[in-house]
């Protein structure tokens, strides 16, 4: 990390190098393509290329947040429709709110996991896990007594209550609750960059290292227009999968 | 003890030996941490007030207003301190601006929220007593209002203590720069120790704000939360 900023880095002469970094058609396909081959003969992302490092960074983010799914989506509908253990989701989104990313990064860094995408993927799942488990939870747990009642008066078991009623019910709290760890999962992995891991933030923290501000602000710009295309779509995912008659409900975000 | 050879130093998880070696450094990161946590809310604070009240006010604003804090929320911490740094510098000055930015939504919700979750009655109550349109959104909004503010509040703070760690992009992470400098050289407890200060910290300002918001609305008291 450089201490100051070099002395006359006028603000024109930074966007000026920003614009020629992301002009130049090499930083986005790399000196030697979208790969590198390692040591042991496999490969990795070429860490010179926006494009390599864009697809390294979705690849990332993807990994983690499909981790997270697995575990706190079927567990989240689970405790939801038999409504227990609503106040250890609470618990839990409240403590990862307050674990610095940066923290978990690091002690996963430092212990056997080892520097790298792994340490950033277990992180970042971590961190995705709370919205998808309290959404699914509250969607599943909030459905209305008297609905449930009655699909169990017409003989539904509960399967097909958790299944059939419950779901559809709650399937827009629970896509707005992916769309929520998916875009702070995009939001996340940049920070790899700082434990030897790839993604976008590398064009950042190489600039930082290097006192290229051009390119830390053209490396800043994709990481954030990223993480707005990636919001939007999600926000798209997020209306298709709701039902017509309750957009209008789930409208507010969790 | 995760296959280290015979010779490698000790690397332990925790010591208090280190706590109390390293203690002055590690109290001046968490000096400067507090103090950068503390000074982000209040400016976000002091910046969301207004920007609720003029919301609320003018319905029409209340869409971009909203609008602008959450595309400022979506921007991922690292990128917005890199988008700042050019032109800020490396420091204390960009890492602020990045955490006020973050708290604003936040605040401005919750605050919006709230001053909109008035009562309609109480409104016409105070008007009522004579009050004019421009102060009831003071005296007797504001009481009405500050549940949901101390909430905003609270998770603002918390998420704050988190994020000022992610400094160390600019080198000004307050405690981050110790985890950050634990990693470089391989020593766990210096990592720890400042994970569990950042922890116990966000613990102790939640608390505080807790006892406050009991303390400022003690006719909620004993009403299930």
């Amino acid at each position: 990390m450089g201490d100051a900023v070099a002395e006359g880095t006028g603000i024109v002469s930074t966007i000026g190098d920003a614009w020629d970094y992301l002009t130049t058609a090499q930083n986005w396909t790399g000196a030697n393509g979208l790969t590198t081959p390692t040591y042991d003969g496999g490969w990795r992302f070429a860490q010179d290329s926006i494009l390599a490092l864009g697809l390294e960074h979705l690849w990332l983010s993807f990994a983690a947040v499909t981790l997270a799914v697995i575990v706190a989506l079927p567990l989240g509908l689970f405790l939801g429709h038999v409504r227990r253990g609503g106040g250890t989701t609470v618990v839990v989104a409240n403590v990862t709110r307050a674990m610095p990313t940066l923290a978990l990064l690091t002690l996963f860094a430092a212990s056997a996991i080892g520097y790298g995408n792994t340490a950033v993927i277990l992180a970042a799942a971590i961190f995705a896990f709370p919205p998808i488990l309290t959404n699914a939870y509250t969607g599943m747990a909030d459905v209305d007594r008297d609905i449930r009642d009655a699909a169990v008066g017409q003989g539904l078991t509960p399967w097909q209550v958790a299944l059939k009623v419950e779901l559809p019910l709650a399937i827009g709290l629970v896509a707005a609750g992916l769309r929520t760890s998916t875009v702070q999962t995009v939001a996340t992995v940049p920070l790899a960059a700082l434990v030897a891991g790839g993604g976008l933030g590398v064009i950042v923290n190489t600039g930082l290292a290097t006192q290229r501000y051009g390119q830390v602000l053209a490396g800043a710009v994709i990481i954030a227009a990223l993480a707005l295309t990636v919001d939007a779509a999600m926000a798209r995912l997020q209306r298709t999968a709701t039902p017509a008659p309750l957009r209008e409900a789930a409208a507010a975000p969790a | 003890m995760y296959g280290q050879g015979m010779d490698a130093a000790p690397n332990p998880w925790f010591s208090w030996d280190y706590v109390e070696r390293n203690w002055d450094e590690v109290s001046d990161r968490l000096v400067i941490h507090t103090t950068l946590t503390l000074q982000a809310v209040l400016i976000a604070l002091a910046i969301a007030f207004p920007l609720a009240v003029l919301a609320r006010r003018i319905p029409r604003l209340a869409g971009p207003i909203t609008g602008v804090s959450g595309v400022l929320y979506t921007i991922p911490s690292f990128a917005l301190f890199g988008l700042l740094a050019p032109f800020t510098g490396i420091g204390r000055t960009t890492v602020l601006i990045g955490l006020v930015a973050y708290a604003l939504l936040v605040l401005v919700r919750n605050i919006l929220v709230g001053l909109q979750g008035v009562d309609r009655d109480v409104i016409d109550a105070a008007r009522g007593v004579g009050y004019s349109p421009c102060e009831c959104s003071s005296p007797s909004s504001l009481p009405n209002a500050l549940p949901s503010i101390i909430a905003g509040l609270r998770i603002a703070t918390v998420s704050t203590v988190a994020l000022v760690t992610v400094g160390v992009v600019v080198g000004y992470g307050g405690l981050g720069q110790l985890m950050f400098r634990g990693l470089q050289s391989d020593y766990r407890a210096q990592i720890m120790t400042a994970t569990l200060l950042c922890l116990a910290l966000a613990l102790l300002l939640d608390l505080v704000l807790a006892l406050a918001g009991r303390w400022a609305t003690p006719w909620l008291r004993g009403r299930a939360s």
